[in-house]
């Protein structure tokens, strides 16, 4: 089975190795896609060929979307991947996946403002007032901020554990937002942003259910 | 994904090229109806085995003197959810679909109704040049130089009864051929409409062909529906049925968000969408937004059926 096979592999690596070796790796991973577009934009400022498609602007808003809620989504697996495999290792990575959503949003909202609207704030403000998805999305952002900010052990020993944690539940929401504004965006009935809504709808489940054990283990 | 995608890109090479002997072909032979015989490089793109036959067709004043839009471009960004939601699923699927033989039913209000193959509704000895721009109400437009034939050439000749108010529109729905049909995007078959004197309209137009050939599958094969004063998702594609009717016909659009697409959705940037605001657009190989044009630019022509009319309420 998996996870017998994940419980038995993962444990095996040293904290400090995956701190060493394994953090330096995944945070080159999780940048790939940002480079990959940077050097696109590179190629289509030069007029040489490129992978941006005959809208570079829409393509980059919705990529820098896509990354964004897909290592939101990440960062909300985290936890239940470490209780799946009985090891708080996982962990370690949480924070880094959280700032690398936030960091993409920061790319997306560029993206839209830069290189999609040239920085034409009325009409800007219009659009994010009049249009709701985007309402939407700009408060999913809004809430990401003071995660961000909070994301140092320090703002940890600040706020202290335990209100830490309840404000960084806000993820969950945060969640919810990006696919109501992924659904609200696409025209009709689309599957694509069902498979996310899916997806998060089971993290939610098991966050839930864990929640839920939790109480009876303290009431029985 | 990157890779298909850079594949993409180089095709346009060979597009350039037949585009290149398009437009200048369109200068020399200005007037003289003699295009069917050239050897024109044939374009594949993802037609798999389909090769695109030249159509001849005579020059018209329709043209707004812009250059026209990459053939790459028009050919390879496409919205037909029949073939898939993203730009490019269109130009990847649409091999599957079977231009010819291809029949259309005509019903409902006409003294000619009854089932039509392609070539005897639309007359290939009779066929026009028109350059049109087309703005799809995502806020980006191109300009398409499209071969077909005026709507109302074809209405008359199936004689519309005096009751007739409407033109109704249907594409194709065999899931065979559209693999898109799979996913509930909307309610399937498409359909569209217009009002009768809006088909009547001197700039309804009927295209069987794009640069100077036959239509790609992508585009709307072999049929499809022109009507640029409209927000694209108007100019219904691969058309099987047309029916004339009193009462004003339902349209896919509209059925599944009316809030946002009205039975008119005329180009208005004055109306705002409430995905898109309407001010202004991206024309396809431009980087920045340009103002969008009340009718597209085609008021002059098409003003005066809305005269009178709350363009606000009738979006
Ligand atoms: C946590 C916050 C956000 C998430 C998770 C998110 C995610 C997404 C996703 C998944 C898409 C669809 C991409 C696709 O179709 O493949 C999208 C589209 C879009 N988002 Fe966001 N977004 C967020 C915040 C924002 C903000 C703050 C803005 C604007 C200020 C914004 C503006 C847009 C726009 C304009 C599109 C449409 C792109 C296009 O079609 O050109 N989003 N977003």
């Amino acid at each position: 089975m998996e996870t017998t096979f994940l419980t038995h592999t993962m444990p095996s690596i040293s904290s400090k190795d995956l701190r060493r070796f394994g953090k330096p790796l995944v945070f080159a991973l999780m940048l790939l896609p940002a480079v990959w577009l940077a050097w696109n934009w590179w190629l289509a400022y030069g007029f040489q060929p490129n992978g941006l498609g005959f809208n570079p602007q829409e393509t980059s808003n919705r990529f820098t979307g896509d990354w964004t809620l897909r290592f939101l989504l990440l960062s909300l697996a985290v936890t239940p991947f470490s209780k799946l495999i009985r090891s708080p290792k996982p962990l370690l990575f949480r924070r880094m996946i959280g700032l690398f959503a936030f960091f993409y949003v920061t790319l997306h909202i560029t993206s839209y403002v830069w290189l999609d609207m040239l920085f034409d704030w009325v009409e800007l403000w219009a659009d994010v007032l009049k249009r709701i998805y985007i309402t939407v999305g700009f408060t999913a952002f809004l809430m990401l901020v003071p995660l961000a900010v909070t994301s140092t052990a320090g703002w940890v020993k600040r706020l202290g554990a335990k209100r830490w944690q309840r404000l960084h539940k806000l993820v969950y929401a945060i969640g919810i937002l990006g696919v109501i504004h992924f659904i609200m965006m696409r025209k009709g009935f689309q599957i694509e942003p069902l498979i996310y809504a899916g997806m998060l709808a089971a993290l939610l489940v098991f966050r839930v259910q864990k929640h839920l054990q939790k109480t009876k283990r303290i009431t029985g | 994904m990157l890779i298909e995608r850079s594949e993409r890109w180089q095709q346009s090479e060979n597009s350039v090229t037949s585009e290149t002997i398009y437009l200048n072909r369109r200068r020399l032979l200005a007037g003289a109806a003699v295009v069917g015989a050239a050897a024109l490089a044939p374009s594949v793109f993802a037609q798999r085995d389909r090769v695109l036959k030249p159509l001849a067709a005579r020059p018209t004043s329709f043209d707004p003197g812009e250059s026209p839009t990459s053939e790459a471009a028009i050919t390879q960004y496409n919205n037909y959810y029949e073939f898939g939601t993203g730009k490019g699923d269109p130009a990847e699927n649409a091999w599957r679909l079977k231009p010819a033989p291809w029949s259309v039913k005509v019903d409902g209000l006409v003294d000619k109704p009854g089932t039509y193959a392609l070539e005897d509704l639309v007359d290939f000895n009779a066929l026009e040049d028109r350059i049109y721009r087309l703005r799809c109400v995502e806020a980006w437009s191109m300009i398409v130089p499209w071969v077909g034939i005026s709507l109302a050439s074809v209405l008359k000749k199936l004689e519309p009864q005096s009751g007739a108010k409407y033109v109704a529109f249907e594409t194709l729905a065999d899931r065979k051929q559209m693999p898109g049909l799979r996913w509930p995007v909307l309610d399937w078959p498409y359909t569209e409409g217009l009002r009768l004197d809006e088909a009547m309209n001197d700039l309804a137009f009927l295209a069987v062909g794009l640069y100077g050939k036959e239509l790609p599958s992508q585009n709307g094969a072999p049929l499809r529906l022109v009507v640029p004063w409209k927000y694209g998702f108007k100019s219904i594609k691969s058309i099987v049925r047309i029916s004339l009717t009193d009462t004003q016909p339902a349209t896919s659009w509209n059925i599944s968000a009316p809030r946002e697409y009205g039975f008119y959705s005329n180009v208005n940037p004055q109306v705002d969408h409430p995905r898109w605001s309407q001010r202004r657009e991206r024309r396809i190989g431009e980087f920045g937004r340009r103002e969008t044009a009340m009718f597209n630019g085609y008021g002059d022509l098409v003003g005066d059926m809305y005269a009178g009319m709350d363009l606000g309420k009738n979006y």
